[in-house]
């Protein structure tokens, strides 16, 4: 049944920046299986094809909730469907975010770019359940500040610790300007008590993992969402092969130390 | 820390500015202060804010001397200032104090040229073809 998508109708829709919409999706006849924080669904944009997309929010009942940023040909006919629109879906794939491996710890959660749409249901689910954590820590860079997700929740984020930095400052921005590892100095953490989480961007997430470990967090505390060619979703096609993973099925999610040594080979 | 002073500065106050002369340091213990550069024609331009427990300004040890970029208080700001003349001569004095001195502005030297490289390669662009996690 992976392999049949689903048709799901468009319900919801809201431009997120100028290139990133969020979809909200309800099934027309049958649902997908219930998703975690973490996994993705295979998204078919009728007649133009399909790609894998993370949900980002897990929405009550059989709704999905998907943020895609339009930079190719699929991802643009996504965002550029209208409530009524149609979507195929397939699902759910992947490893998850483990937040019960996180429970009395604190937390990073630890965003890139786009990186943010991924980690918000793990947010969700930690805010749920407050006292099953330490301290929650959501830091996010962003290339500008146009370019910033989810812009109206951070105040609900702050009351943990919320922080952000972008790389161009527009005029008129008061907030921080820097990598996003530049935020883990004012994080609130015990590096050995702590579990992160990231996803971004390649290059962010190695130097995030490094800065972590850097400052004592060992690196199977420190989670990290891959991005390959995903086709079918199954762990059939091979299109997603990183070393002995097949990410579609052995991630998206796994363990610094196990990506740590296929991140930095130079040839696979 | 003899040699340091308590200084308060307000928001919006420039600290020094590109080109002048760098006698001074600082180890900001509260709020923010935005590094920048000026641009002929487009005005400044910040390209890093730094915070609390961070070394502001590392010209002071090597010639020329000069500021590198501009430095200015987002918020009020509270830090440890230092007099590089005095610092120097005390690290002159003092080697195994001067080579710890040096080692840890070489760390926050090395962390700058790090983060800067980084983000020439674009940090949080398209994340690739696709444009979604996990192709997130």
């Amino acid at each position: 049944m992976t392999l049949t998508p689903r048709s799901y109708r468009v319900v919801d829709r809201r431009d997120e920046t100028h290139d990133t919409v969020t979809l909200v999706l309800e099934p027309a006849a049958n649902a997908v299986k219930p998703f975690a924080p973490g996994q993705f669904a295979m998204l078919y944009a009728f007649g133009v094809g399909e790609i894998p997309v993370s949900v980002s929010r897990l929405a009550d009942g059989h709704r999905l909730t998907h943020t895609v940023r339009a930079v190719g040909a699929v991802s643009r006919a996504l965002c550029g469907l209208r409530t009524g629109g149609w979507v195929g879906v397939r699902g759910p794939f992947g490893t998850a975010w483990d937040s019960a491996a996180a429970h009395g710890n604190d937390l990073l959660v630890i965003a890139g770019g786009i990186g943010l749409a991924p980690l918000r249901p793990l947010v969700d689910a930690v805010l749920a359940e407050p006292h099953a954590f330490g301290r929650l820590n959501v830091l996010a860079g962003s290339r500008t500040p146009a370019d910033l997700l989810y812009q109206d929740e951070f105040p609900a984020w702050e009351k943990p610790f919320a922080a952000v930095t972008v790389d161009r400052p527009a005029n008129g921005w008061t907030g921080r300007v820097g990598v996003v590892t530049t935020l883990l100095r004012e994080a609130r953490f015990t590096p050995s008590d702590t579990v992160a989480f990231v996803c971004g961007p390649e290059v962010m997430m190695r130097a995030t993992a490094r800065a972590l470990i850097h400052q004592g967090v060992r690196p199977d505390r420190i989670r990290v969402s891959l991005e390959r060619n995903m086709r079918c979703a199954t762990g059939h096609c091979g299109h997603c092969q990183l070393g002995p993973l097949l990410l579609c099925r052995d991630g998206p999610v796994v363990g610094y130390d196990q990506a740590e040594p296929l991140l930095t080979v130079r040839e696979l | 820390m003899a040699l340091a002073r308590e200084v308060a500065l307000p928001g919006g106050t420039r600290i020094f500015e590109e080109g002048e002369k760098a006698d001074r340091f600082w180890v900001i213990r509260s709020g923010t202060v935005a590094l920048d550069v000026h641009m002929p024609g487009r005005g400044r331009a910040v390209v890093e804010t730094i915070g609390a427990g961070s070394l502001l300004g590392w010209s002071w040890l090597c010639p020329p001397r000069q500021w590198h970029l501009a430095a200015e208080t987002r918020d009020p700001v509270r830090a440890w200032e230092f007099d590089a003349a005095a610092v120097h001569d005390l690290c002159a004095e003092d080697t195994a104090l001067g080579l710890s001195l040096v080692t840890a502005v070489a760390e926050t030297i090395g962390d700058r040229l790090r983060a800067t490289r980084t983000r020439l390669l674009d940090l949080y662009g398209p994340p690739g073809p696709q444009g979604s996690w996990p192709v997130p």
